[in-house]
């Protein structure tokens, strides 16, 4: 069955690309080239003396070994998170795909939490786990524990990758639950006549004809944890303690704002891009190629 | 058809609102700023009580966010040529603020320009010192200062048997130790770890953080608060870290609900906490100056003032300077700097309201708010505490506080914390000095 549809003239066609062309074009590759400009400059807060200095911001960074500390905690975070919510939005997907009572509530409930702001999140778990007033911060210091995310880099991080899982795991769910109910049961029941216990079913069966979304979600998620992460990072530890929460694109948001070097930030940013993008073109060549369709 | 109709009955709307509009237009002049709660209530009700009295010139204010939040949109409209007629930026904005040079248009020379009348003698040197030139021309106007003190809970010190506040270091931290009994999880804390250790700790002990009088006289300044003293400061912190009779409350002033909830007796951060405190401290408490180490000749010293001033961005039309030279007399104005001072807990920045308020008994009913006036008028300023002035202030605030963190995590002794922040702040100030335009 061909899905395609079939223009008659070149015209009409364009027309109908034309308005995601505008945005993509002003939203995307006009603030791209005016970065990739940026970084080649050295400026002022105001932009009253500028200096063109080609790859000095560049070479600058790589000098740097707060940089290196920067692509560090990124790589850890985002496996953390990648990892985490990919997992827990599987298993509440597997668990949500069956005929019990009140699966519709479960459902609901469970894809709420992507409609919470990152920011309103993190706000969320701030309040949780501040020590000295957050209610699961006193109920672990009773348990002895010494949690304390304002000078441990350790606690910083399980705090941030929390908030940051718990906001992704809906979406995860969500298209999780869509690829689980898309797969025919006949295969399932073929496979619990022949005497194949769930456990089995699942990783031979459903895992890779769920293979597609898996792959989807991977990408976006770690595209979610490189970029969207900025604002529970900024709400939550603001890059600290000791930039043990500092991921390059919070090192980008904090130099440009709260450094006004404009110039370096936008060097960092187009690294960063280039970082995505190598990312994904090496999963659509590596990874896909396991991927069932 | 209907279109055409329609694109008729516009075109007629538009004109009308052109022909509408006054003759003679009341210039208006934007006010951003960065204040919340009660204190942005205090702005727009000045503002009101300004527009009121006159019918030229009407100031509108808008809330921008944060301290940093209101410096970027500032330069980002400044960039954009939409800047604001005022805007307040906060004393560590100083030196960005000042080294553009065309960007903003100087209060002294405003003043002078517009014929106002403007006694820089009559404004406390403490406060405006800060924000002039080495000179003493007034760059900006100093809107809300604040100092820090140390608020005392005085219900725990009586039940950990400590007879008075502590006056000295070695008392704090030997006060710190003894309360650790009653307050397990924290016998002292602090706010705006930076500006306490670092900025207000050396002004106070007569000692420099940079060069060229801490960078007021010239963008060629070196950090040099890696000093022995310091070092001595910090150890003891690390130490008492270890058993959280010290603890560590973050960067900015998120820990202060501690202190009012009763967790940590002893706290050190902005006389500005003062209306928070009022309403929310169930117990009886009281503030007293900043610690200082009585061995070092000449401590106490002074303390440097905290806050924001209103800068005048350039570019404007004349008639928008002629108002803001207007309202600025308006500010300046010694009862309205009185009844700001007693409403809101700013302090007064001339010479008159503070004697003013001095007269009229204020401060034997309210002792809590002379102490911060107390603290910056207790010795004329010396070449290491008349403020300073440090490019890109903002992020070399955060590179401090990461490696005190780093000391009081474990992760570095204190003398190569202190190192690391000086030599890290030193390459900041390198890069700002190459872009301040000549």
């Amino acid at each position: 069955m061909e899905n395609r549809a079939i223009f008659s003239g070149k015209l009409l066609a364009l027309i109908l690309v034309l308005p995601q062309l505008a945005v993509s074009l002003i939203f995307f590759y006009w603030p791209a080239a005016q970065a990739l400009w940026q970084s080649f400059l050295v400026q002022d807060a105001f932009g009253l003396s500028t200096e063109f200095v080609w790859f000095e911001n560049y070479v600058a960074l790589f000098q740097t070994p707060e940089y290196y500390h920067s692509i560090g905690v990124t790589f850890v975070f985002s496996i953390l998170v990648v990892a985490f919510s990919l997992a827990i939005g599987l298993l509440l997907a597997v668990m949500a795909n069956r005929n019990i009572k009140g699966v519709q509530i479960y459902r609901t409930f469970l894809i709420i939490p992507y409609a919470v702001a990152p920011a309103v999140a993190s706000v969320l778990f701030i309040f949780m786990f501040q020590p000295g007033l957050g209610m699961i911060a006193r109920a672990l210091q009773r348990a002895g524990i010494d949690w304390n995310p304002v000078l441990n880099g350790n606690h910083a991080m399980m705090l941030v990758v929390i908030a940051a899982v718990w906001n992704q795991i809906s979406y995860n769910f969500l298209f999780f639950l869509a690829g689980l109910q898309a797969i025919p049961k006949s295969v399932i029941e073929a496979a619990a006549i022949d005497g194949a216990r769930p456990w089995r079913r699942f990783w031979t069966i459903v895992f890779p004809l769920l293979s597609p979304t898996t792959f989807f979600l991977i990408v976006v998620n770690i595209t979610y944890a490189f970029f969207n992460t900025l604002g529970i990072i900024d709400t939550a530890t603001e890059g600290g303690p000791n930039a043990a929460t500092q991921t390059l694109v919070y090192k980008v948001f904090q130099d440009g704002k709260a450094g006004a070097d404009l110039g370096s930030s936008a060097a960092q940013s187009v690294i960063l891009m280039i970082i995505v993008i190598l990312l994904t073109a090496v999963q659509f060549r590596y990874v896909e190629k396991k991927v069932h369709y | 058809m209907a279109l055409r109709q329609f694109g008729a009955a516009a075109a007629v709307t538009t004109a009308l609102a052109f022909a509408a509009s006054p003759a003679h237009a009341v210039t208006e002049i934007q006010w951003w700023h960065a204040m919340t709660g009660p204190n942005n209530d205090v702005v727009v009700k000045l503002a009101n009580d300004f527009n009121a009295t006159q019918s030229d010139y009407k100031i509108v204010p808008s809330y921008k966010g944060s301290y940093p939040d209101t410096l970027n949109a500032g330069i980002a409209a400044f960039r954009a040529g939409n800047a604001p007629g005022i805007m307040q930026v906060f004393e560590v904005g100083t030196a960005t603020m000042m080294s553009a040079k065309g960007a903003i248009k100087p209060v002294s020379e405003l003043m002078k320009d517009q014929g106002e009348t403007f006694d820089p003698q009559s404004y406390l040197p403490a406060i405006t010192g800060y924000y002039s030139t080495s000179k003493g021309e007034m760059l900006s106007f100093p809107f809300n200062s604040s100092s820090m003190v140390l608020w005392v809970n005085l219900d725990a010190l009586k039940k950990a048997d400590i007879a008075e506040p502590p006056k000295t270091w070695p008392e704090v931290f030997a006060d710190a130790q003894k309360l650790h009994a009653t307050s397990p999880t924290c016998g002292f804390s602090s706010s705006w770890v930076t500006w306490g250790f670092i900025e207000q700790f050396n002004a106070w002990h007569n000692q420099s953080i940079g060069t060229k009088a801490n960078g007021l006289d010239g963008f060629d300044t070196t950090l040099d608060f890696n000093t022995p003293l310091e070092t001595k400061l910090l150890e003891n912190l690390v130490e008492l870290q270890k058993d959280k009779s010290y603890d560590y409350s973050g960067r900015t002033n998120t820990g202060e609900g501690r202190f009012t909830s009763g967790e940590c007796p002893l706290y050190m951060t902005s006389s500005a906490f003062y209306p928070n405190v009022k309403v929310n401290a169930k117990f009886t408490y009281t503030a007293v100056p900043m610690p200082y180490f009585p061995d070092v000749a000449g401590a106490p010293q002074n303390s440097i003032i905290g806050g924001a001033s209103l800068w005048v961005m350039g570019g404007k039309s004349a008639e928008e300077y002629k108002g803001i030279a207007r309202f600025f007399t308006f500010l300046s104005d010694t009862d309205r700097q009185v009844y700001l001072h007693e409403v809101s807990g700013y302090l007064p920045i001339t010479k008159a309201a503070y004697e003013k308020t001095k007269e009229s008994g204020f401060y034997d009913k309210n002792p809590i708010l002379e102490v911060p006036l107390k603290e910056l008028t207790n010795k004329p300023p010396t070449e290491n505490s008349r403020g300073l002035r440090f490019g890109g202030m903002v992020q070399m605030r955060d590179v401090w506080s990461e490696e005190i963190e780093a000391a009081l995590a474990g992760k570095k002794s204190a003398k190569d914390a202190l190192d690391a922040a000086v030599s890290r702040g030193n390459q900041m100030l390198r890069q700002f000095e190459r872009t301040a335009v000549k």
